[in-house]
């Protein structure tokens, strides 16, 4: 008999039956789940292709190639003599491994089991899948938390809102859209898992669990730089806690088997190496380690000795370890054992640091602060559920709930500094907006009285209705509104995922003027080009952003990249943009470049082109040769960035300025030229005027947005190229010049 | 300095609500000569107090001698490798560094142990079952000696 209803009219079930249809319940949650989290992810590969996306993501996507058709040894020992032309780069020692085992390991189980899937697929389709992942991790790491509240009723309600939330909150959409195949796509699941741990083993104290704490701590230190968070977050909570007075040998066997275990494989990655002894990131969670010994060491003392003389005990105690600890630092930091803190670091708490002192840091956008409305819409009304999700923490404060304390302050904080650091924060509000709903849901979705009072209502016939009403009333209205602010929120992610974070930029979309969609592939286009029509071993010239892009799609030899791990080599191509041609040319023959190329969006109005990059080319080619670029030079003497005819003298000499505005005018047929990004319009006499000598025009895309051009040989006569210029344009009379301009040069089709 | 004061300030409050019955003839004795004797006798006095507690405490259980003979051994060695770095300096520093952080990772494994295996803390841990403790312990040390000899080449 599965049920039965008996005399009182309940209906009664067999536990097991009920055990089933829970897990039952519970699979169709997650099956749910995880299919809104992949497909909202797919809105690119839907309305463009399956291609990767952006810039780094072309870098990992090589790398991968390179793992899959080379050995893992090959991988690891890899030296890439395409970027970083003329130096190479150790890539397999520069890297994050992670992500790149991860997609081969997928690929190569696949393949052995009968389905054979291009890497590229695997690599497009990885963020979607381990961002279900990612939304079990969370569901675990909330139920583990709310276990130790002893104010939830229901523990499961918060943990299935956690999970929800999580799948589709924008702000860790937007680095794990189909095809953005970037180290954060599986880092934030790792980061989920590796918490979920610890929360786990600290409430256990058991090795076992530290122990696998440990190596999901060294998979996560494999795949993302930002591990370093976690290497911080773990000994802050245990510092924090002994402060509060409330350790106990669990913290002890878990943080001690973590630390000693997690160091020790994080040392196996090669780009980490000896960091973690030697970094000043890391010394935190070894002091921390040390403290811990101490405390064990007192608080042995503490059980044996009368109060009194323990505290004297102590405090000799402290004041030597302290004088020992401080001094040790300072002496290892001076005689260079441990090295000098990074900018990177300042910059996370000095938010000016990176703007005054190193560009390079500075140049790149998601390194800027993040604006206000933006935590708004990355994470909508779970903004603002979150302070109290906090405030529940406090209010049963146990040794798990501070640590989402201490997550949220630290992970609100970091977001506060960078924008791509909204990533770490959109865990913790998550999970804290689902501790409030949750338990909001508990006080108000909870019929059990009034139902029950209905059926005493039937005996005793007193009881003022009128309450009873009241209270429904309240009930239905708290409800109705959080309802509608969950649905709300979930229309909010879709409209924002399929409208901010599912472009590929690679492949940019817009409208015609009829409302039809337009596809421009001007990237893709040029990058083919070059692959096809130059030599294999030709070096490609272009500002870093294109580097991974050039190398993914072009497979040409690039001089910068993403990599930026060279700022003195990135200042050398800076300065060959922002000089005069005859200046540039003596710099790109010592280098040896044959083509350059730029992205121009004066045509069709994009605005991150290289005219718009341009001054922090100046800017960090002016930290290294102050005396050859003045940033103030290519500002008008009222200050203002003019690229038309009043542009200064400097900006229309700089062969950036030429590069991208060449031929420009004759697009226009003697009308005014108009650059549609600044918004400038230039005299038609003027456009025509700009020459280019040293360089020839070789390639430019369907909408102008990618132009490459090729440095001419040297004048077989051994004359200077921009001599010949000069004279040849003397030659012309007026009348030819005329012609020239009104014949538009002929086009062929160009494949 | 403050944080460390801090931990301090507390730990007196807590310890004063359980004052352990033991050492009871030596408290009373020290209260009354305290102002007397100098700090450092003081120091060494309480140091030697918890010594012999401490011995007492190891009489009756052979399991934590063993585990306490171990973790002796254990300092030793690593004494013993910290100085030769001193004096030999570090040239194979992956080796030098795989061994002495065998040496710590084991110590902090055994100390975990130990602590999950007293008697005193058997309600804290909930019921763990030595055995369980052991087998976890078993596999952490597996996995630490399996990374180091990676990690030595």
């Amino acid at each position: 008999m599965i049920a039965s209803i008996d005399n009182d009219g309940y209906i009664r079930m067999d536990a097991s039956v009920l055990r089933v249809l829970k897990l039952l319940v519970l699979t169709s949650i997650f099956i749910c789940i995880s299919g809104a989290a992949i497909a909202s992810r797919l809105f690119s590969v839907i309305r463009f292709e399956s291609i990767i996306h952006e810039f780094d993501p072309w870098f990992n996507f090589r790398a991968t190639k390179y793992l899959v058709t080379h050995s893992f040894y090959k991988f690891l020992n890899w030296f890439d003599d395409k970027t970083w032309y003329p130096l190479g780069r150790v890539t397999g020692g520069t890297l994050y491994p992670g992500l790149m085992v991860t997609s081969a390991v997928i690929h190569n189980i696949l393949k052995k089991i009968g389905l054979p899937i291009d890497i590229r697929n695997i690599c497009v389709m990885l963020a979607p899948a381990f961002s279900s992942l990612t939304a079990l991790a969370t569901y675990l790491f909330t139920l583990e938390i709310t276990c130790t509240l002893p104010s939830m009723n229901n523990k499961k309600t918060p943990a299935l809102l956690s999970a929800a939330f999580m799948s589709i909150v924008p702000g860790y959409i937007s680095r794990s859209v189909a095809g953005s195949y970037d180290n954060e796509a599986i880092a934030i699941t790792l980061l989920m898992v590796t918490f979920f741990l610890w929360i786990k083993s600290v409430r256990l104290g058991s090795i076992l669990y530290a122990s696998i704490t440990a190596i999901f701590y060294f998979y996560m230190v494999s795949a993302w730089g930002g591990y370093v968070f976690i290497t911080n977050m773990i000994p802050l909570h245990i510092f924090i806690l002994i402060l509060m007075g409330r350790f106990n040998y669990k913290l002890y066997t878990s943080y001690c088997t973590w630390y000693a275990l997690g160091t020790l494989m994080s040392m196996q990655i090669p780009f980490v190496g000896f960091l973690p002894i030697k970094s000043n990131d890391h010394m935190a969670a070894f002091g921390v380690f040390g403290l811990l010994q101490l405390v064990v060491l007192t608080n042995y003392f503490k059980e044996t000795l009368s109060p009194k003389r323990f505290f004297n005990l102590m405090i000799a105690f402290g004041i030597l370890v302290f004088t020992f600890g401080i001094s040790g630092l300072i002496i290892a930091t001076k005689l260079g054992w441990i090295a000098p803190w990074t900018g990177r670091f300042y910059s996370l708490w000095d938010t000016n640091y990176a703007k005054i002192h190193i560009p390079i840091i500075a140049s790149v956008s998601e390194h800027q602060p993040t604006p206000w409305s933006s935590f708004y819409f990355d994470l909508n009304f779970l903004i603002w559920l979150f302070p109290i999700g906090v405030y529940l923490c406090f209010n049963d404060l146990s040794n798990e709930s501070i640590f989402i304390i201490v997550y949220s302050v630290l992970g609100s904080y970091f977001a506060g500094v960078m924008v791509r650091l909204m990533l770490t924060l959109a865990p913790v509000v998550c999970v804290c907006a689902a501790i409030t709903i949750g338990k909001l849901f508990d006080l108000y979705l909870d019929f059990k009285i009034i139902l029950s009072k209905k059926v005493y209502e039937l005996n005793e016939k007193v009881i003022n209705k009128n309450n009873n009403f009241w209270n429904l009333i309240s009930r239905f209205s708290v409800i109705l509104t959080f309802g509608f602010y969950l649905y709300f929120y979930v229309n909010h992610c879709i409209w924002v995922n399929s409208n901010a974070y599912s472009s590929p930029s690679v492949v940019l979309a817009s409208k015609n003027r009829d409302g039809s969609n337009a596809i421009i592939d001007d990237f893709r286009e040029a990058y083919y080009w070059l692959r096809m029509n130059t030599n294999e071993d030709a070096n490609v010239m272009a500002w870093w952003d294109y580097g991974y892009q050039i190398g993914g799609m072009a497979d040409r030899t690039t001089f910068v990249d993403n990599n930026t791990w060279n700022n003195t080599h990135i200042a050398t191509v800076g300065k060959a943009m922002a000089v005069s041609e005859a200046n540039s040319e003596v710099i790109m023959r010592r280098l040896g470049v044959d083509y350059v190329l730029i992205i121009f969006g004066g045509m069709l109005g994009y605005s991150g082109d290289d005219i718009n990059k341009f001054l922090w080319m100046v800017r960090i080619s002016e930290g290294i040769w102050p005396e050859d670029v003045n940033e103030r030079s290519y500002f008008t003497d009222r200050g203002e960035y003019k690229v038309d005819d009043m542009a200064t003298k400097t900006m229309k000499e700089s062969l950036m300025y030429k590069m991208s505005f060449y031929n420009f005018g004759k697009l226009f047929g003697g009308r005014d030229v108009y650059d549609r990004v600044r918004q400038q319009r230039m005299s038609s006499d003027y456009a025509n005027n700009i020459h280019l000598d040293v360089l020839e025009e070789v390639y430019t895309s369907e909408n102008w947005l990618v132009r490459i051009y090729k440095l001419k040989d040297q004048d077989n006569f051994g004359r200077d190229l921009i001599e010949v210029g000069e004279n040849e344009r003397k030659d012309t009379t007026r009348r030819q010049k005329r012609t020239l301009t009104r014949n538009r040069p002929e086009f062929d089709i160009r494949v | 300095m403050a944080k460390k004061d801090v931990k301090k300030v507390i730990k007196p409050v807590v310890a004063k609500s359980n004052k352990e019955s033991n050492s009871n003839t030596i408290n009373v004795a020290s209260n009354a000569a305290v102002s007397t004797i100098s700090l450092f006798e003081e120091l060494s006095k309480s140091v030697i107090t918890s010594y012999k507690q401490y011995l007492k405490d190891l009489e009756n259980d052979q399991k934590l001698r063993l585990i306490d003979t171990f973790l002796a051994f254990l300092v030793v060695v690593g004494i013993i490798q910290f100085s030769f770095c001193l004096l030999g300096g570090s040239f194979p520093f992956n080796a030098f560094l795989g061994g002495f952080s065998a040496t710590i990772g084991q110590f902090v494994l055994t100390v975990g142990l130990r602590l999950q295996n007293s008697d005193s803390n058997k309600d804290l841990f909930n019921g763990l079952l030595p055995e369980r403790a052991f087998g976890e312990y078993i596999l952490a040390s597996l996995i630490l000696h399996f990374v180091i000899i990676h990690f030595i080449n």
